[in-house]
C-alpha cells in the first residue's frame, strides 16, 4: 500500500536546514580535503557506497560528478542523496549541458530537500567529449547564471521568475577554476566574476603545473580574492604516462607538463603507481604553502583506494570531522 | 573589401562604429517609427542586421546584442553559448574545446576587450541569462525599445557590488 503519511522515513527529518559541514570546516580555518566519487553505471545504491567507502573517513566533502566527460553515469542528485542518507557530506556537481533553467532550479530544490548543502556550479564538458556525441547540448545557462540563480534562490527565496519559495534552499555555493588553460593571464578575472556571482568556494581543475598555479594565485591575491573565497586545489594521482597522455589529449581542460609525463615514462612499470602517488603528494605539499589555498580536491578516478594514502602521506590528515558514514 | 577578420581584429574601430550607430539610431528612431510600420520595421532591421552583423561578427541573431561588452566578439558563436566565458575546456593553443580548429571565441573576446577604449573592461560585468524568446528578432529594435535589457525578474533582486 502507498504510504501517504507525510512523515519522512527515519533519519531524513534532520536532513533539510542543516548547514554545510564543509563550510564549517573551512570557516574554522582547517585545511579541507574533498574527493571525487566515481559515479557508478548502476542502479544499485550499494555501488555508490562501495565507491565512497574509501573516501568517507579522510574527506570533508565528496563530489558527485554530473555526467563528467559527457558520459552518462548515475545522476549527481541521486548519488548525493544516497551519500547524505548515509551520513556523508556530499558536494553536488551541477553542469549546464543537460538541463535548461527550469530543470536546474527544480533539481536544486530537490537536492536541498534530500539533504545536499554544497553545490559546485559548472558549465560542463561538451557532449562531443563523451560516448554519446550525437546528443543535443543544452547550455541554456552558463556556470555563472547557475551560480547566481542558486544564490538568488537561497538569499532572496525566489525562483528566477520571481515566484516565491515556501522554504528556500540552504547552499554553500562553489564554482570551478581552471588556471592552466588560456587565457592564463586573465583567469583570475573570471574567478573574480564567479565570486561576484556568488561563489563561496572554488575547486580547481587538476594541478600538475605548480608555477602556473602560483602565478594565478599571485594575481588573485593582488585583487584580494583569496580573502573572499575558499580555494581548493584539484589534484590526482596518475597511473602511468599513458594515463597522463590520455587525460591531457582527451579530457577537456587538463594540462599536464611534459616533465610530469616523462617522469612517469622513466619509471619502471612496477613503480609507476607509486610514482604517480608521489607526484600527487609532492604537489599537495607545494600548493599547501601558497597563500590563499584552503584545501585540496582529490580526483582519483577509479583509484579511490589511493586517496587515504595520499592524504596521510601529504600530512593533511586530521581527526575525522565526523563526516564519514553513520558509524565513522 | 577586406575579409571580416580584418575588422574583427580591430575592436577599437568596431566599438566606434557601434557607438556611432547606436547614437544615430537613437536620434532617428522617433522619425523611423513614424514612417515605417512595425512589421516593416522589424523586417528591415532584421535584414540589415543579418547582412551587416552577419558579415562582421557571424551574428547568430540572439536579439540581445552585448558585443560591446564582449570585446566586439559575438559570444553566441561559442558552441556552449556562454555569455560569461571562457569555459575551462580551452585548448593549450587557445582553440575551442568543441571545435578544435576554431580559436576560442572568449579568449579572443577577452584579448580584444583589453584593447578597447570606450567599452574596455565591460567584459567583467556579469551578463544575465539569454532570453531565448528574442531569437531571430532585431537586437537594434529590442535595444531601442528596451526589450533587450530585461533580465528575468528574479535575476535583479541581488545588488552586485
Amino acid at each position: 500500500m502507498v504510504n501517504t503519511d507525510q512523515t519522512p522515513p527515519a533519519g531524513d527529518s534532520d536532513l533539510h536546514g542543516g548547514e554545510s559541514r564543509l563550510q564549517q570546516v573551512l570557516e574554522a580555518g582547517h585545511f579541507a580535503v574533498t574527493a571525487e566519487l566515481n559515479a557508478p553505471d548502476s542502479a544499485d545504491p550499494k555501488d555508490v557506497y562501495a565507491n565512497v567507502a574509501e573516501l568517507g573517513d579522510v574527506c570533508d566533502g565528496i563530489n558527485a560528478t554530473d555526467g563528467s566527460g559527457a558520459n552518462c553515469h548515475m545522476s549527481s542528485v541521486a548519488c548525493c542523496a544516497l551519500m547524505a542518507r548515509a551520513g556523508y557530506e556530499p558536494v553536488l556537481q551541477m553542469g549546464c549541458r543537460d538541463r535548461n533553467r527550469i530543470a536546474i532550479q527544480g533539481d536544486l530544490l530537490g537536492a536541498a530537500a534530500l539533504g545536499v548543502h554544497n553545490v559546485l556550479c559548472l558549465t560542463g564538458d561538451d557532449v562531443t567529449a563523451g560516448d554519446q556525441p550525437e546528443a543535443r547540448r543544452v547550455f541554456d545557462f552558463d556556470a555563472l547564471h547557475l551560480l547566481h540563480t542558486a544564490r538568488i534562490m537561497r538569499d532572496q527565496g525566489v525562483l528566477l521568475s520571481g515566484r516565491k519559495l515556501t522554504t528556500p534552499p540552504e547552499f554553500f555555493l562553489g564554482a570551478a577554476a581552471n588556471p592552466f588553460v588560456p587565457p592564463q593571464d586573465l583567469r583570475h578575472l573570471r574567478l573574480a566574476k564567479k565570486i561576484e556571482a556568488g561563489a563561496q568556494f572554488i575547486q580547481t581543475q587538476y594541478c600538475y603545473d605548480v608555477p602556473v598555479f602560483e602565478a594565478f594565485m599571485r594575481r588573485a591575491r593582488d585583487m584580494g580574492l583569496h580573502e573572499k573565497v575558499y580555494l581548493l586545489v584539484g589534484v590526482g594521482p596518475l597511473r602511468s604516462e599513458r594515463a597522463a597522455e590520455f587525460m591531457r589529449s582527451r579530457v577537456p581542460g587538463v594540462h599536464i607538463p611534459d616533465a610530469v609525463v616523462d617522469r612517469l615514462a622513466k619509471t619502471p612499470r612496477k613503480g609507476k603507481r607509486e610514482e604517480g602517488i608521489r607526484i600527487c603528494v609532492e604537489i599537495i605539499e607545494e600548493v599547501k604553502q601558497i597563500e590563499g589555498v584552503h584545501g585540496v580536491h582529490i580526483m582519483a578516478y577509479r583509484q579511490e583506494e589511493t586517496v587515504p594514502e595520499i592524504v596521510e602521506r601529504a600530512g593533511i590528515m586530521r581527526d575525522a570531522t565526523g563526516i564519514g558514514g553513520q558509524d565513522a | 573589401m577586406p575579409g571580416s577578420e580584418w575588422f574583427k581584429n580591430r575592436p577599437r574601430l568596431l566599438e566606434g562604429v557601434y557607438a556611432g550607430s547606436k547614437a544615430a539610431l537613437q536620434l532617428s528612431y522617433p522619425l523611423l517609427k513614424r514612417i515605417l510600420p512595425a512589421g516593416w520595421r522589424e523586417r528591415v532591421f532584421v535584414w540589415s542586421e543579418e547582412v551587416s552583423k552577419g558579415y562582421l561578427f557571424n551574428c547568430q541573431m540572439c536579439g540581445q546584442c552585448i558585443l560591446h561588452s564582449t570585446g566586439m566578439t559575438c559570444p553566441m558563436n561559442c558552441p556552449k553559448n556562454l555569455r560569461n566565458g571562457p569555459c575551462g575546456g580551452v585548448r593549450q593553443n587557445g582553440n575551442c574545446e568543441v571545435i578544435p580548429e576554431m580559436p576560442c571565441v572568449w579568449v579572443q573576446a577577452w584579448q580584444r576587450d583589453a584593447q578597447m577604449g570606450r567599452y574596455g573592461g565591460e567584459i567583467q560585468l556579469l551578463q544575465p541569462p539569454v532570453n531565448r524568446a528574442l531569437q531571430n528578432s532585431s537586437a537594434w529594435l529590442n535595444m531601442l525599445e528596451g526589450a533587450d535589457a530585461q533580465p528575468p525578474s528574479g535575476w535583479s533582486t541581488i545588488e552586485l557590488e
